[in-house]
Parts: C-alpha cells; structure tokens; sequence
C-alpha cells in the first residue's frame, strides 16, 4: 500500500504539521511525500529528513488550487492512498479531489484504527464517527494535533517533477500575522484570550503571558471578530485544532464552538470571573477572579519563580 | 447576474447534542432545528451582491427532506427570489450532495454558486470544493469578502496563515466564512412575502445520480468525558500549578 502525502509549508519552512502527518500515514505504508511551491528546494531537503518517507517528490510552481488538483489527480492514479493535513489547504484540495476520482473523502481524522477504519468528529467534537471506507484509494485529511511528529533522522532522495499546468487564479494580496509565537497547531504550551480582554491593546496582557511562557496564542471568534486579535489565531469549530500540554483560557466562556478545537489538551487552566462559566467547570485548575488583576500578578509569581521558556 | 445558493437544513448549533446510547447516531427527534449559520452568510452575501446590482436573480437550493422547505423560507425572506427543494428522507454523503448540486447549476447555469465553507453537524467542509471540481469552475473557499471586479471576484480568503486575496473567473464557485458578514433577521412582512414566492418541489431520484453511501459509518460514540473542573484559591497556587506543568515538559 503507497501513500502519497501533500506537504504543508510557509514561507519557505515545511509546516511542523507535516511530521505529524507523516507519522500518522507511515502506519498505512511508505510515503511519497509531494512539495508544491516555487522554490521548494529547501523545503524538500527538510522533508527529506523525516522517517517514513520513501522518497520526496518536488513540484517547483505557484500552488493554487486547480493546479495542484491537476498534478494530484495525476499522480493518484499510482497510489492507495492520498493525504494531507487538515490545515487550510488540505481542507481546499482534498474533497475537490475525491471528488475528481469519484470517491469519498475522510476527513479531520483523529485517530487509524486500522488500514481503512477512521475515526473523525463531528458536531464540533460532540460525537465521533467511526468509519470503514471499503473503496479502492482513500482521500484523507488528518489533524496533525492528533498525532505526535516523526523523527528527523533520514536521508530520502527527492525528484524532480516536470511540467505542470497554470491556474486561472491569480494572486493578489497576502495579509500576513506578523511574529514568531509557535504555530498553533503544534504548539505545547497556547494561551487563549477572550472577548473579555476587551481591546487589541489589553489583548497584549495574553500575548505578554504567552511570551514568558514561550506559548503560541490563541482567541476565540468574540475576539476576533471584535478587532481583537488576527484571524488566523482563532481556536475552535471554525479556527484552528490545538491539542497542547497545557491551554491557558483567560476571559473565554467556553462555548461549544471554542470547546470543539480544545478537545485535545491534556490540562486546562482557566482565569475567569464568572464559576459557572463552563470552562472553569472542566478545567484541571481554575482561577475566579477579574483578569486584569490576576494576570499581570500570575507573570510577576512565574518570574519570581523562575518559569521562562 | 444569477446566482444560486446553497443551504442545508441541521439541528440548531445552539443545541448541545446527545449520542443515542445504542451507537446508531444523533438524537435528532425533537431538536430544533435551524440553516446552517455559514449559510446564513452565504444567503446574506447573495442578497448584497443583489442590493449592489450584481445580481437579478438569487436561487436557494436545499437537499433534504420536505421540512427543509423551512430554511428556503427563510432564504426567501432574507430577499432570495425562488427556493427549490430536492427532496429526499436519506441521509446523502456529501459526494452525492454535490452530484445533485451539479445537475441544479447545469439546469441553472448561475454565474456565482454560493456555499456555506461547512454544515456544522457534519463538519465535512467538503462540498463547496467538490461541486467547484464536478463543474469544473474555479473555487474559492472559506470567503471573508466578495469583490465583483472586472468579469472576476476578488475574494478574501481566511487562511492558516491570515488572510489572502485572489482573482478568479466567472463562473466560480464560493465558500462562506463567518466573517463575511452578519446576516440579517427578516422583518415579518418579508417574511408573509417569502410564502407567495416560487418553491419548486423535487424528487432526489428525478436527478438520475447514484446516491449511495460509500463509506459505511460503524458507530457513533460520545467523546471522552473530561473530569470535572477543580479550583484553585490563589494567584501562587495557579502559578505554582502552570509552574509543575513547565518543569514536567522539560524533563521529557
Ligand atoms: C457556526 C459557529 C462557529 C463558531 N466557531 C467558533 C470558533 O471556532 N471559535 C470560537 O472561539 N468561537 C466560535 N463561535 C462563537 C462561540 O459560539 C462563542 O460566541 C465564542 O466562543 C465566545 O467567545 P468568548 O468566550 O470570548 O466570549 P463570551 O462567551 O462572552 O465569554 C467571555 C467570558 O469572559 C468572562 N469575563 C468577563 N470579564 C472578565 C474579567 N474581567 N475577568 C475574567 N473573566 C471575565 C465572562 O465571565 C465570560 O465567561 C462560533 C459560533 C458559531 C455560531
Ligand atoms: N443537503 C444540502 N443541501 C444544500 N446544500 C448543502 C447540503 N449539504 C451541504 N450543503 C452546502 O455545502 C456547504 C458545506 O457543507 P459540508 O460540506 O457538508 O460541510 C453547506 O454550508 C451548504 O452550503
């Protein structure tokens, strides 16, 4: 059984996320890990090197979406399984491919239970679905926040690809999140602001915290959509999964809609002034009390006693 | 300009589901039900391109069973012009959503399909890509804003990333993210208005596409129950528990 694995990359950087897809995938066979991306040379080096991978395959173009369908519907033909992360370009592809070939996709999986047996959430994680696909390839997307990396300890060789199609789509704007706070996804340790915070400016008390902790930040839809705090550092049905060591909540409700992207936290802090809030309610430690008082406090005690990352 | 509008009918995403216990799925006997909030948006986003003179005729479309005829009334309240219901009591995969959706834009021809990005009961965030791949129109998924340019759109899209912008073609296919506008709540005599407009009642079967399942669901079971939440009395204390956290981290 071969997969072929989509890569996920930014700014010249494999995506952290990849490691972990390519852990999750090595159980169901060797992986052909495929980069698309003008100048993906470095990229494809950095896949190069972890195990699993049988062997690297570089397609040097501008990705959009009809593009890479034509090179992944190409390319599928040779493999049992197609697969990327569940990240935003896994999630554009992936069903417009199955569709191509005529197949169904699985999608979101969180767990293998076998070579075409899937578990994947549904109603924002308030159920999950248990699935055999007993069709002849199986389209995938994983959640890389399910799963733990691969090493980086191989040496894979890398081809080339030749030719490939132009898009009918151009690109106009890009309207990046400026800083270096961990990617989200992957993070191990987020903390995550709420509308409570009640202003960008305030919204630098989470940032302040984060970064003594060395933590990517988090917000939910309130925040965002407020001004609060960019869109990509959503958590949640809508936003991103996040599965961290520890997720510190300050000022979130936790709405279901916030809870479905949280699921995979091992512990969960809280600060929040209302007990019945229903994150305090299944958080391993809460604090009640007003944020603004107890957060500058809570970064004075970690420095006193020496937490920095 | 036409365009077509798709929404699904799901239980309201304000209710907090229940897993039937014998695993066969969700409790959806007596839930209230409600359109999917990402096609709120996309209905919304069809009647603004409409108020700016883009568009003469909006059509929704649902696939689901007789009572989805309540969320097209909706959609023809929010200012949509005509409904059409393809009926079916089955529970269809997304694939088979889309095939039906393609024979809808092929009768149609709509110059701009709208979607929301996803249905919150399933959370498939599929079939928006899969009827831009069936009809073969260029996709832009999980839009924050719509720009009519030129014989184009622009579109803002919400990335892992941030945010991008493309240009892309008519006809196309769109995707609806939650920032793309608020939608609004029809007024009643909107809303008296909708029941005179056009609804077109079809059988799924009419369609002649296969609407099997292919993926065979074995169970639904509940998520892991966490324990439940403890407090802590100090700032020290918090911090000495995010503190033991840290140092556990680092040893591994
Ligand atoms: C289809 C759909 C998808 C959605 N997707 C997402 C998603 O992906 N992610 C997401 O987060 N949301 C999502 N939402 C929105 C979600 O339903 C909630 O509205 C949102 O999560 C609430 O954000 P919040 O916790 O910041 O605000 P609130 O619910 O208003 O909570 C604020 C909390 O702060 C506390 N507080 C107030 N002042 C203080 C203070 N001074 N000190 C301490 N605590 C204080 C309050 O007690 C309260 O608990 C979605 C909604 C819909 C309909
Ligand atoms: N049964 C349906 N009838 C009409 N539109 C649907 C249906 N199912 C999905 N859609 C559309 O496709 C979008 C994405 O749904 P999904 O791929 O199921 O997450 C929804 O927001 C709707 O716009």
């Amino acid at each position: 059984m071969s997969v072929l694995l989509v890569a996920d990359h930014d700014l010249g950087q494999l995506s952290p996320a990849t490691a972990r897809i390519v852990h999750a995938a090595a159980q169901l066979g060797p992986i052909d890990l495929l980069v698309i991306g003008e100048n993906g040379d470095k990229i494809a080096e950095q896949a190069a090197k972890l195990a699993g991978v049988h062997k690297v395959l570089l397609a040097q173009e501008l990705s959009f979406t009809d593009s890479d369908l034509a090179l992944l519907e190409t390319l599928a033909q040779r493999y049992q399984y197609v697969i990327q992360s569940a990240g935003s370009v896994g999630r554009d592809r992936i069903p417009a491919l199955a569709a191509r070939l005529d197949l169904m996709p699985v999608t979101d999986v969180i767990e293998i239970l076998g070579p075409n047996r899937f578990v994947r959430p549904i109603y924002a994680g308030n159920a999950l679905q248990t699935i055999t696909d007993p069709q002849a390839k199986h389209i995938l997307t994983i959640r890389a926040s399910a799963f733990p990396a691969a090493k980086s300890d191989n040496t894979a060789p890398i081809e080339t690809l030749g030719d490939t199609t132009a898009s009918v789509a151009r690109l106009i704007a890009t309207h990046r999140t400026e800083g270096d706070t961990p990617d989200l996804a992957t993070a191990q340790i987020v903390v995550g602001g709420g509308i409570a915070l009640g202003s960008a400016e305030n919204f630098q008390l989470v940032e302040k915290l984060a970064k003594k902790l060395g933590a990517a930040i988090g917000a939910t839809r309130a925040a965002v959509d407020a001004g609060y705090a960019p869109n990509d550092w959503q958590v949640g049905q809508t936003g991103k999964i996040i599965a961290p060591d520890l997720y510190i909540a300050i000022g979130i409700s936790g709405a279901l809609q916030h809870l479905a992207g949280i699921q995979g936290a091992k512990r969960i802090v809280a600060i929040n002034n209302d007990p019945e809030a229903p994150l305090v309610k299944l958080a391993d430690a809460a604090l009640i009390g007003d944020l603004f008082e107890i957060v500058p406090q809570l970064i004075d005690e970690l420095d006193k006693a020496g937490v920095s990352r | 300009m036409k365009i077509l509008v798709a929404i699904k009918r799901v239980v309201d995403h304000n209710v907090r589901i229940r897993v039937r216990p014998d695993g066969t799925g969700v409790e959806t006997q007596g839930v209230r039900m409600s359109m999917n909030p990402f096609c709120k948006h996309a209905v919304e986003a069809a009647v603004q391109l409409g108020d700016a003179g883009h568009a003469d005729e909006i059509v929704v479309v649902s696939v689901g069973p007789k009572a989805a005829n309540d969320v097209i009334l909706t959609a023809l309240a929010m200012g949509a012009h005509r409904g059409i219901l393809v009926e079916t009591d089955a529970e269809l995969e997304t694939l088979a959503v889309a095939k039906l959706l393609a024979k809808i834009v092929a009768e149609e021809n709509p110059d701009i399909v709208l979607l929301g990005k996803q249905a919150v009961d399933d959370d498939s965030n599929h079939v928006g890509q899969m009827l831009a791949a069936l009809t073969g129109r260029p996709q832009a998924t999980f839009a924050s804003e719509i720009k009519v340019v030129g014989q184009g759109l622009e579109v803002t899209r919400e990335i892992d990333t941030g945010r991008e912008t493309i240009a892309i073609p008519l006809p196309a296919i769109v995707t609806a993210d939650l920032r793309l506008n608020t939608p609004r709540n029809a007024a009643l005599p909107m809303v008296m208005k909708a029941r005179s407009k056009p609804l077109a009642v079809r059988p799924a079967a009419e369609f002649s596409v296969d609407l099997a399942p292919r993926l065979q669901v074995e169970k639904i079971s509940p998520p892991a129950e966490r324990v439940a939440g403890k407090t802590v009395g100090s700032v020290s204390d918090l911090a000495a528990f995010i503190a033991g956290e840290v140092s556990q981290m680092e040893a591994l």
